[in-house]
């Protein structure tokens, strides 16, 4: 399975959930899936998917997953002990770990390689780490949204793209349907 | 009034609830009061740009955040400010500690202060330099007017500013 796929298996599960999408390929692949004004596209700003999350989590109540990757929590790893320590039950990040810079052309990451992302999150502090495969990803996410408790979930798949269209939408169209879903 | 009040009253008056920090030394006596403060929620980030990710995230979610970090972040913050504040149209209040001006004992921190201003500059970004304790009165009226505007707001304060802490 590549990313796409597990994405297409979250679908009927993350729709009406609170949804940030890392830059590039996720994003586009999320509006091309599902569009919703629950999900929030990041269109640049490569590395803080997973801190838009936390920072949305810590301030409401509702559930918010953010959908990443390994070459961004690369980028920003100073994002793990941040959600370590600031205790956001309600946030759930999903790192789709595929070993490689998708919306790049598929350049090998270091989790590609030696680089353990659950290893490294446990060991920033981050009490609720599991690492599925692909196909298992739908079940986890199932159970970190039943759950009271912040989630880390890597999900080890296939380096792999599909042809997508850029997201075309406004910046700020997309950041007021947003925060329109977010008080609703 | 100590300028650490006059700030923490600006930020209440303005119902900034949300504040994530990178520290500067300049700075203590004001992370030490957020993180002491009933009514703030602190979050130290380990680098500022994801700190404005945090308070991104936490403007979404119906906060209103704030930044407080040392000028030399300007060097690791201009894509997500460019990228995300400015593209997204966020307000973000960036409380500066303007080291590298007259009273720095330390070279290194003028590298940055030289730049800081014009790197604001290019950014477009409504820019407050508190020299003297008594500006600090402004900083009500210049959250407020960041909120308003929705856009990044930088307010440098430098050494002889923080005199007055």
């Amino acid at each position: 399975m590549i990313r796409s796929d597990v994405l297409k298996t979250l679908i009927p599960i993350i729709s009406d959930e609170l949804v940030v999408t890392n830059i590039g390929l996720p994003s586009q692949e999320m509006h091309l899936l599902d569009d919703q004004p629950s999900n929030f596209y990041m269109l640049g700003t490569m590395g803080l998917a997973s801190s838009i999350g936390l920072g949305l989590a810590l301030a409401q109540d509702k559930k918010v997953i953010a959908v990443d990757g390994d070459g961004s929590v690369l980028m920003n790893f100073g994002t793990l002990p941040t959600i370590a320590n600031n205790q956001a039950p309600n946030f759930i990040l999903l790192i789709i770990d595929n070993g490689s810079y998708g919306s790049t052309g598929d350049q090998t990451t270091y989790t590609g390689m030696k680089t353990s992302l659950a290893e490294v999150a446990r060991a920033c502090g981050c009490d609720n780490v599991v690492e599925c495969a692909a196909e298992d990803t739908k079940d986890e996410v199932v159970k970190a949204l039943a759950g009271e408790q912040m989630t880390i979930i890597i999900s080890k798949c296939e380096s792999g793209n599909i042809k997508v269209p850029v997201i075309e939408m406004d910046p700020v169209v997309i950041k007021d349907r947003f925060m329109k879903a977010v008080n609703a | 009034m100590s300028v650490n009040d006059v700030i923490m009253q600006a930020m209440r008056e303005n119902g900034i609830d949300f504040v994530t920090t990178v520290p500067c030394k300049q700075l203590a006596g004001v992370i030490e009061k957020i993180e002491q403060a009933d009514d703030m929620r602190h979050v130290p980030a380990n680098r500022e740009d994801e700190g404005m990710g945090l308070c991104a995230g936490a403007y979404m979610g119906g906060a209103k955040p704030a930044i407080i970090m040392q000028n030399t972040a300007i060097g690791v913050t201009i894509n997500a400010l460019a990228t995300l504040i400015q593209f997204y149209r966020m307000p973000l209040p960036m409380l500066i500690s303007y080291r590298g001006e007259v009273g720095e004992p330390v070279a290194c921190q003028v590298e940055m202060a030289v730049h800081t201003k014009a790197l604001l500059d290019q950014l477009s970004i409504p820019t407050y330099h508190f020299h003297k304790p008594e500006d600090a009165q402004e900083t009500s009226a210049i959250l407020s007017h960041c909120f308003m505007a929705r856009k990044p707001v930088a307010l440098l304060m430098d050494a002889t500013f923080w005199k007055g802490a």
